[in-house]
C-alpha cells in the first residue's frame, strides 16, 4: 500500500486518475513498442522510413488513446459493450460487401486516413460483450447448458463473418478470447475438455475419411490442409517462409549477429520481414538472449494484467482485463509459434512490434480498457 | 447505472492462476523451442544462412606465358576490353545503345540482339555488348560516360601470339572450352565452367595445359534473395599459371621459316650436346591468333584444303622415307656387325641384280669400286643394296632405333610420329606377307617401308655427331626452374666406325665431287658435314620410263621426290645438327642442302654470316641478295654464342 493509495481511498478523480494507472504495464508496453521501433529501423537498413517513423507516430497516438480510454469510467465502457458488439458486427458486414480487397482477403474499410480492420475491433468488442454477459449472469447459472450456449452463439456469429473474409488467424483469436473469458467466469472445465476433444475428434474424422467411400472433403481441399499443416510440401510457397524464418532464427545463435547485421533479413530472404515475420529479425540480430528477453516482456504483460484482474472485485473489469490479456497472449504466442515453425502460417502479427496501423491503435485502446478497469476498480 | 454486486463481484483468483499457469507453460514451450533453434541447432542454421547469402565466384587465373630460350615472348596475355550494360542503370536503353553505336562499331542487328537480351535478363545483370575493343574505343567510351548511363567497360585477359605464324605448330593455340574438352580432361577443374574460359587446344598449349592454367581464385560475394550482388566479402586471387621457357630460338625459328617460305617443307635444328630443339619449323604455317576467338569456316576450309597442309606440323608429325640420309644407319649397322670393313669396296655397275630384278643406282653409269667413304660421298645405291643384304633388316632396324628413328620421343607436342623401322615380324603382322630380300634392299637406301620425321633425322645426325644417345627436349624451364637435361649415355658405337661415317658426311659437303659441295661452309672453323637424300614418293613406272619421263621436274608437283638434307657443324666440334625436308622439292642437294646450309650459317654466325664463309662461287649471289634486302635489325646476341 503506497502513500497514494491511502491518501485516495475510493475511486480517484480528475488528474489523480493518471497516478493510479497501471504504470508497470504502461512501461512494459512502451518497452515492447520500442523494441519494435528498433527492429523496423533495422529492417529498413538503418532508416526511420518507411516503417519506424510512422510506427512511432502511431504508437504515440495509441498511447494517447490508451490514456483517454483509461480516464473514462469503466461503467461507461460496460454500457458501451453491446453497442461495440453490434457495431462491430455491422462493420464486418460492411467489409463483407464494400471492403477493400488486399492480400487475397477482404478485410479493410478505407476510412481515408486509415485502413480500418473491423475484425480487430471485434476482438475487443466480443471480450467486452462476454464480460458484460458474465457480470450480469448469476454465478449459479454459469455452467448450465443454456447459459453456456448464449456466449457460444455470440462468439460464432463474428467468427463466421471473419472466416468469410477469409481470416482464419483472427477467427481463432476471437474463439480463444471468448474462451478465456468463459474460463475465467467459471464455466465448468468439462465443457472445455469436451470442446477440445470434440474438435480434435472432428478433425480426425474428417482427415481419416480421406480415400474412403464416405470421404467428407474434396481431394483438393485435403491437399490444401496438407500444405497448411506441413509447409515443407510447398517449398516455394508458405514452406519458403517457414524455412527462411527458421534459418534466420537459428542463425542468430546465442547472442545474435548484432544490431543491423542480420543477413537473412537485410538480404530479403524473408518475406514480410516488417510485419508478421519481424520476430525473426530480432532473433537473428539479438540471438537467443534477445528473443527470450522479448518473450519475458510479453509474459510480464500477461502477469501484470492477470494480477490486476485477480485483484479487481468488479467482475466486468476483471473479466475484461483477463480476456484482453488473453487475446494479447494468443497474438504473440501464435505469431512466435508460427515463425518458429511450430504451427502453420496464419497471418497474425507480433503485437506492438509488427508494423501495422489499425492493429496497434485498437490494441492500445484495449489496454486503455484494462487501465480503466484498473483505475476504477472498487477499493 | 448499477452498484457493484458483491454477489457477482467475482473471485476469479483460482481461474486466473490456472490461466496464468497454462499461459506460463505455453511461454515456456516457446522458450524451449527458441533454445532448440538458436542454441542447439544454431550451427546448422548459421550454415544454411551463409549458403543462402554467399555465392562463390571463380576468378580465372592468368595463363602462364611462353618464352623462347632467350626469354622472348611467344605466347602472352593481352588485355581484352569489353563493354557491358546494366539495364537498371541505363535509363533509356535504346538511346544509350544509340549513343554507344556512335562511338564503337555496333551494327543494328547486333543492337537488336542486345536489347532483347537486356530485356530478358534480370535488371541488375550486366549484358556484354561487345568485346575486343581497342584502347582508343575504350577511351572514347570513358570520355562520353555521362551520356552512357549503365555502360561499364571491363577488362579480361586473352591469349595473344606475338610471333604470329612462327610457332603455331609447336605452341598451338587456346580456344573456348568445348563439350569434348570437358569429356576429355580427367580433372574436374571448376575453372572450365567459367564462361569465356580458354584452354589449350593443340601443341604445347594443350600438352602443358596443367602447368599453364594455374589455379582459380575466388571471390565470395554476398547476394540477396533475388540474386543481386550486394558486396564482395572476400577475394582470393588465383595462382597464375607457370611460365614456360622453350628450347626454341625465336630468331632462328623465324629465319628458318622465312628461308623455307613458299615451299611445303620442314626444318629441325638440335643442339648436339643437350638435345635442345632450337628450331622446329614447318612451312607453310598459320596464324594461331585467328583461332583464339574462333576461326571463320571460310578460313578454316582454306587451311584444310591447302595442298601444302599448313595445319600439319611436318617437323615432328611428318613421316617420310628418309632416302639416302638413311645410309649412315646402314653403314653403322654393317660396321658394327662387322660384315664390312671401312675400306672394303663394292663394285657398282649402275645396278644390283637380285634374281630377275634389277635395282638401279641413281647414277646410271655406276660408281665402280666403291668403299664406305665414297659410298656416302657419292651416295652410291648399289653399295647399300649389297651391304644391307649382308647385314639384314633386323640389324638395320635395330641401329635405326638406336639412332632415334622408329621410336617414340616423349615431347609435349601432339601427333609426334614414331616413324617406322620395319622388321620381318612387323611385315608379317601388319601386311600378312613374308619379308623379301628386295624389301631389305629398298630399306638399305631409305626407301620402302622405312619412315622418319625430320626431328628423328636431326636426332640421328646429332647422335652420329656426338656419339651419345642424346634425347630431344623442348621445355627448358618451368616457372624459372630449369628442367634437368635428359641423360645422354654413350651410344656404345666404336669411335673408329663413327669417324668413318662422319668423314664420309664431311666429304659429301666438302670433297671435290661430294653431292652437296655447293652448299659447303668454307670457314675452316665451322665446316659442315651432311648427307643429301631424295626420297621417291612413287616409283617411276616402266611405262613412264618408256615414254621418256625420267626427270622429276617432268612430273606433277605432288608426285615429285622429297628433297632431304641432314647435317651437323662444326665438323671438328659439333654443336648443331639439322634436318631439312622440302616436300616434292626434287633432289636433296639442290632443294634441301642450301636451305640447311643457310640455317646452319645463321646458327653459327648469327644474323650476318661473313661472306668469306660461303663458297667463292656463291659469294656474288649472296652479296647482291644482301644489298637488295637491308639487314634486319636484331638485338639478339649472336645465336652462335653461348646462351645458357
Amino acid at each position: 500500500m503506497t502513500f497514494l493509495d491511502q491518501a485516495n481511498r475510493g475511486i480517484p478523480s480528475g488528474f489523480a486518475k493518471i497516478l493510479h494507472m497501471n504504470w508497470a504495464l504502461t512501461l512494459l508496453l512502451c518497452t515492447i513498442a520500442s523494441v519494435g521501433f528498433l527492429m523496423l529501423y533495422s529492417v529498413a537498413g538503418g532508416s526511420f522510413s518507411p516503417w519506424a517513423e510512422p510506427q512511432i507516430v502511431r504508437f504515440a497516438m495509441g498511447l494517447a488513446a490508451m490514456f483517454a480510454v483509461g480516464m473514462i469510467h469503466i461503467r461507461f465502457w460496460r454500457g458501451m459493450a453491446p453497442i461495440a458488439y453490434v457495431g462491430g458486427l455491422v462493420l464486418l458486414l460492411v467489409v463483407e460487401f464494400f471492403g477493400s480487397v488486399g492480400m487475397g482477403a477482404q478485410r479493410w474499410i478505407d476510412l481515408g486516413f486509415i485502413m480500418l480492420q473491423p475484425s480487430e475491433l471485434m476482438k475487443v468488442a466480443l471480450v467486452m460483450m462476454l464480460a458484460l454477459y458474465y457480470d450480469w449472469l448469476p454465478r449459479e447459472k454459469v455452467s448450465r447448458p443454456f447459459w453456456v450456449a448464449i456466449p457460444l452463439v455470440l462468439t460464432l456469429i463474428p467468427m463466421g463473418l471473419v472466416l468469410q473474409q477469409p481470416d482464419l488467424g483472427t477467427s481463432i483469436l476471437l474463439a480463444a478470447g471468448s474462451g478465456v473469458v468463459m474460463f475465467l467466469a467459471g464455466v465448468s472445465i468439462w465443457y472445455f475438455i469436451a470442446a477440445i476433444s470434440g474438435g480434435v475428434g472432428l478433425v480426425t474424422v474428417v482427415l481419416e475419411s480421406r480415400g474412403t467411400s464416405w470421404q467428407i472433403l474434396k481431394d483438393y481441399q485435403y491437399r490444401r490442409i496438407e500444405t497448411f499443416l506441413d509447409p515443407s510440401l510447398d517449398p516455394l510457397g508458405s514452406g519458403y517462409h517457414i524455412t527462411q524464418s527458421k534459418i534466420a532464427l537459428g542463425s542468430g545463435g546465442l547472442s545474435g549477429r548484432g544490431f543491423m547485421e542480420g543477413t537473412q533479413t537485410r538480404l530479403n530472404f524473408l518475406p514480410e520481414k516488417h510485419t508478421d515475420f519481424i520476430f525473426t529479425t530480432l532473433a537473428e540480430e539479438f540471438g537467443f538472449v534477445g528473443s527470450v528477453s522479448l518473450l519475458t516482456l510479453y509474459l510480464l504483460v500477461i502477469v501484470f494484467c492477470l494480477v490486476s484482474a485477480m485483484r479487481n472485485r468488479d467482475r466486468f473489469g476483471a473479466l475484461l482485463t483477463g480476456g484482453i490479456a488473453a487475446t494479447f497472449f494468443f497474438f504473440f504466442a501464435v505469431n512466435m509459434a508460427m515463425v518458429m515453425g511450430l504451427i502453420p502460417v496464419v497471418g497474425v502479427p507480433l503485437p506492438l512490434v509488427s508494423y501495422g496501423g489499425s492493429a496497434m491503435l485498437v490494441l492500445m485502446a484495449a489496454f486503455g480498457l484494462i487501465q480503466s478497469a484498473h483505475i476504477h476498480r472498487p477499493r | 447505472m448499477r452498484r457493484p454486486n458483491p454477489a457477482s463481484a467475482a473471485n476469479i483468483t483460482r481461474r486466473g492462476l490456472m490461466l496464468l499457469g497454462i499461459q506460463g507453460l505455453a511461454v515456456g514451450g516457446l522458450g524451449y523451442r527458441m533454445r532448440q533453434l538458436q542454441v542447439e541447432q544454431a550451427d546448422k542454421f548459421l550454415l544454411l544462412a551463409e549458403e543462402n547469402r554467399i555465392n562463390i565466384r571463380l576468378l580465372p587465373p592468368a595463363r602462364g606465358l611462353i618464352f623462347d630460350r632467350n626469354g622472348k615472348p611467344i605466347a602472352v596475355n593481352q588485355q581484352n576490353y569489353r563493354v557491358t550494360i546494366v539495364r537498371e542503370q541505363a535509363g533509356d536503353l535504346e538511346e544509350t545503345l544509340y549513343n554507344l553505336a556512335r562511338l564503337i562499331p555496333l551494327p543494328p542487328d547486333r543492337q537488336e540482339k542486345i536489347l532483347k537480351e537486356l530485356r530478358q535478363r534480370s535488371a541488375f545483370v550486366p549484358v556484354t555488348v561487345t568485346e575486343h575493343l581497342t584502347w582508343e574505343e575504350i577511351a572514347r567510351i570513358a570520355a562520353n560516360a555521362p551520356a552512357l548511363p549503365g555502360v561499364t567497360t571491363e577488362v579480361g585477359l586473352t591469349r595473344y601470339y606475338p610471333e604470329l605464324k612462327d610457332f603455331a605448330h609447336i605452341v598451338g593455340y587456346v580456344g573456348p572450352v568445348s563439350d569434348r574438352d570437358l569429356n576429355n580432361v580427367e580433372d574436374a577443374d571448376p575453372l572450365l565452367q567459367i564462361p569465356d574460359f580458354q584452354i589449350g587446344k593443340t601443341g604445347i598449349e594443350q600438352r602443358m595445359e596443367r602447368d599453364l592454367r594455374g589455379g582459380a581464385g575466388n571471390s565470395r560475394i554476398e547476394v540477396n534473395a533475388a540474386g543481386r550482388v550486394m558486396r564482395e566479402l572476400q577475394r582470393t586471387e588465383g595462382t597464375a599459371g607457370q611460365d614456360l621457357h622453350l628450347t626454341l630460338d625465336k630468331d632462328l625459328q623465324r629465319y628458318a621459316l622465312e628461308r623455307m617460305a613458299g615451299q611445303s617443307s620442314a626444318a629441325v635444328v638440335l643442339d648436339v650436346n643437350t638435345g635442345d630443339i632450337l628450331v622446329s619449323a614447318s612451312s607453310p604455317s598459320f596464324d594461331p591468333n585467328s583461332f583464339v576467338f574462333g576461326i571463320s569456316s571460310g578460313d578454316w576450309n582454306q587451311l584444310l584444303n591447302d595442298p601444302y597442309r599448313p595445319l600439319s606440323n611436318k617437323a615432328v608429325s611428318g613421316a617420310y622415307p628418309p632416302g639416302s640420309t638413311f645410309k649412315m644407319v646402314v653403314a653403322l649397322a654393317a660396321l658394327d656387325a662387322g660384315v664390312i670393313g671401312p675400306e672394303e669396296t663394292v663394285y657398282c655397275p649402275g645396278f644390283y641384280q637380285l634374281g630377275k630384278r634389277r635395282f638401279h643406282c641413281w647414277r646410271r653409269g655406276g660408281h665402280g669400286h666403291t668403299n664406305l667413304n665414297e659410298s656416302l660421298q657419292f651416295s652410291c645405291d648399289v653399295y647399300y643394296y649389297d651391304v644391307a643384304r649382308r647385314v639384314g633388316i633386323e640389324r638395320i632396324s635395330a641401329m635405326a632405333n638406336r639412332l632415334g628413328i622408329g621410336i617414340r620421343h616423349d615431347l609435349p607436342l601432339p601427333a609426334i610420329t614414331e616413324g617406322l623401322t620395319p622388321t620381318k615380324d612387323w611385315k608379317q603382322r601388319v601386311h600378312d606377307k613374308a619379308w623379301l630380300v628386295g624389301d631389305t634392299l629398298n630399306s638399305g637406301i631409305g626407301q620402302g617401308f622405312t619412315l622418319a620425321s625430320p626431328l628423328q633425322l636431326a636426332l640421328m645426325t646429332a647422335r652420329i655427331a656426338s656419339g651419345r644417345s642424346i634425347v630431344p627436349r623442348i621445355i627448358r624451364a618451368v616457372e624459372g626452374k630449369p628442367e634437368p637435361a635428359p641423360e645422354a649415355p654413350d651410344l656404345g658405337l666404336s669411335d673408329v666406325h663413327l669417324n668413318y661415317v662422319r668423314r664420309g658426311m664431311y666429304d659429301v659437303v666438302n670433297a671435290q665431287r661430294g653431292t652437296a659441295r655447293r652448299s659447303r661452309i668454307t670457314d675452316p672453323e665451322n665446316r659442315m658435314a651432311g648427307k643429301t637424300g631424295t626420297s621417291q614418293v612413287r616409283i617411276i613406272t616402266a611405262e613412264e620410263r618408256a615414254r621418256g619421263v625420267f626427270k622429276n621436274e617432268d612430273l606433277p608437283w605432288e608426285r615429285r621426290d622429297h628433297a632431304l638434307f641432314v647435317s651437323f657443324a662444326p665438323y671438328t666440334n659439333p654443336r648443331y645438327a639439322s634436318a631439312v625436308i622440302v616436300e616434292h622439292g626434287g633432289g636433296g642437294s639442290t632443294a634441301a642442302a642450301p636451305i640447311a646450309r643457310d640455317i646452319m650459317m645463321r646458327c653459327l654466325y648469327g644474323p650476318a654470316p661473313p661472306l668469306e664463309a660461303y663458297p667463292a662461287e656463291e659469294r656474288d649471289k649472296i652479296r647482291t641478295l644482301r644489298e637488295s634486302t637491308p639487314p634486319e635489325a636484331s638485338d639478339s646476341p649472336a645465336p652462335g654464342s653461348d646462351r645458357a
